[in-house]
């Protein structure tokens, strides 16, 4: 098993200098020097007091010796300093929006896990049925459906005509004289709507996968031998076949974080949710390039990290893997 | 179920194309004696903020949108194929370099590659129609590349070696035109994800700028508009899901009508 994570960890270190490479390419991919937003719109800039700014942010070295330093900054987790005028450093205002975000992408995890499991398993075992097919009808809508589009019709009919939901942050405007469980309750109402809307999309996909994988796994001779053996349907559905099901699912799950990450940006814009997504918005609207390349490199490391702990995961819930 | 897709694909090309004598007003003529009005006879979708009709924005948004989406997959097919033939085809470390490659490509959120690149560059249709497929090439050049593995071991590829045909010549003519039904499914379900990624740009901002129209770009007038206009949240929205529906449908029944498995019923 220790052998498994560390050659998964061996694996992972060339990818990790890979995605600084490509981090590296897209920061200077921009027109112009770094230092013009600084520079070109002050008169009273000098000349020489430009090159040393270019000297200071080194840009007068070679590009190959701009990576290596780059790179020993990032090694301590140094990506500099936000544009914007708090002048905030970067990895602050990052590291203090990323537990909302995984939060809402955990939630979120838990809903596609808690709906497509059952839906794809049941419409595995009633294949054919009106509730196949109008679960498969379902899923192509929602495998077409724009989920910013959706998030609206819902905040519209919920927030807006029905006054059941709230429509944006994460608290009312009254939290903090609220008693604990009105407080905690407040907090859910404000997350329904986009952990709901962030699963949506996953949903489809996943409850397809699963009934794809039930109807593979079913056709096994060891399910043949276990309806032989004289054992209930139910048992051999849910006890055997469903997790053999079950285990590329993991799989899946960790193929899924980056578009939960990535999608976070569109719910936490619309719905003001102060998480990382919303953050990486403001930056790219307002060309904070640090912060949008911080976050950039971020969400990166997360995903390499979540498909590490899904392979882990993997190997732990099937033994073949480790003995391979 | 792939006939029905095509319906719908080809009912939306030919809004594209005849949509200069299609839409009843000119989608960027400003009224602004009728800003924000609900649907009715003179605007069936109603109007925008800047009292646009709608419904012609929708049309004259048809071409952008499909354009968008042919070419940046085309983009994410060109460079897939190529990575893939040659991992495919040569194997050893070329494989492991350009499936290493793909992997790192895909750690990399793909909304954020984007939205980062567009934020650098300026959100011009050329800039997201090469971004977006410059994101999407992964998936591609992964089915290719089994595809090669696969088929680089039968007889006519050892036939056309024999007769001393150059590599060029085998990767290009003949195992790569065997290779075309899932590039082909691939491309359809491709423009369908690429639609969906450019609408939610324009949607945010960043995408195609007003006054060009885009269904994205009038979903966000409507998202700044919910508590009064909703007709601008709600035709936009239903005519991407309907033109998506329609490539997720052709896409499916291609890949049905297509899958080696099912063949030789």
């Amino acid at each position: 098993m220790l052998s498994y994570i560390l050659k998964r960890l061996v694996f992972m270190v060339p990818l990790l200098f890979g995605i600084t490479i490509v981090c590296f390419t897209v920061m200077h991919l921009a027109p112009g020097s770094p230092t013009d937003m600084q520079t070109q719109l002050n008169p009273k800039a000098s000349a020489e007091a430009k090159e040393r700014l270019r000297a200071i942010y080194e840009l007068d070295k070679p590009l190959h010796l701009q990576y290596l330093s780059w790179l020993k900054r990032l090694a301590v987790l140094d990506l500099g300093r936000s544009f914007s005028p708090d002048r905030r450093p970067v990895k602050d205002k990052i590291f203090e929006r990323i537990p909302i975000t995984v939060l809402l992408n955990i939630l979120s995890m838990i809903l596609i896990l808690a709906v497509a499991i059952p839906l794809g398993v049941m419409s595995a075992v009633r294949r054919g049925s009106w509730f196949d097919r109008i679960t498969s009808v379902f899923v192509f809508i929602g495998f077409a459906i724009p989920t910013f589009w959706l998030a609206l019709l819902l905040m519209i009919l919920f927030g807006v005509q029905l006054g059941w939901l709230p429509i944006s942050g994460l608290r009312s405007l009254n939290a903090e004289y609220l008693p604990a469980g009105e407080a905690a309750w407040d907090l859910a109402k404000h997350l329904i709507l986009p952990v709901l809307l962030s699963a949506f999309g996953g949903l489809a996909g996943f409850s397809r996968y699963m009934r794809a994988n039930m109807l593979e796994v079913v056709r096994q001779d060891y399910i043949m031998t276990a309806r032989a053996k004289g054992l209930s349907e139910r048992v051999v559905i849910y006890k055997h076949a469903l997790r053999n099901a079950l285990l590329p699912v993991i799989t899946i799950l960790g193929l899924s974080i980056p578009g939960l990450i990535g999608g976070g940006v569109i719910f936490e814009t619309i719905f003001a949710i102060p998480g990382m997504g919303q953050l990486f918005y403001m930056a790219v609207m307002s060309r904070d390039y640090p912060t949008v390349m911080g976050i950039l490199f971020i969400g990166a490391i997360l995903t390499l990290f979540g498909n590490l702990i899904a392979d882990v995961s993997y190997a732990l819930a099937d033994p073949r893997i480790r003995v391979s | 179920m792939a006939v029905s897709g095509a319906c719908i694909v080809l009912m939306f090309f030919m809004v594209s194309v005849l949509a200069p004598w299609l839409a009843p007003y000119d989608p960027s003529s400003i009224d602004l004696k009728q800003i924000l009005m609900p649907p009715s006879w003179d605007h069936p979708f109603g109007t925008d903020p800047l009292g646009r009709d709608v419904l012609s924005r929708m049309i004259w948004g048809t071409g952008i949108s499909l354009k968008v989406g042919f070419v940046a997959t085309g983009i994410s097919i060109l460079i897939g194929m190529l990575l893939g033939a040659v991992a495919g085809y040569y194997g050893g470390w070329v494989d492991a370099l350009i499936m290493r490659f793909v992997d790192v490509m895909l750690c990399f959120p793909a909304f954020f590659l984007i939205l980062a690149v567009i934020a650098l560059l300026e959100p011009s249709i050329w800039n997201i129609m090469i971004v977006i497929g410059l994101t999407g090439w992964m998936g591609v050049t992964r089915l290719v590349r089994a595809d090669f593995i696969s088929l680089k071991e039968r007889e006519f590829v050892l036939a056309a070696r024999v007769i001393g045909a150059s590599d060029l010549r085998i990767i290009f003519r003949h195992i790569l035109p065997n290779a075309m039904a899932s590039v082909l499914v691939a491309a359809t379900l491709g423009v369908a994800g690429a639609i969906l990624t450019e609408s939610a740009l324009s949607f945010l901002g960043i995408g195609v700028q007003p006054p060009t129209p885009s269904w994205g770009n009038i979903l966000t007038a409507g998202k700044d508009n919910i508590d009064t206009a909703w007709w601008l949240s709600l035709y936009p929205g239903m005519a991407i899901l309907v033109t998506v529906l329609g490539y997720n449908l052709l896409g499916e029944g291609l890949r049905d009508a297509l899958d080696p498995r099912l063949r030789g019923r």
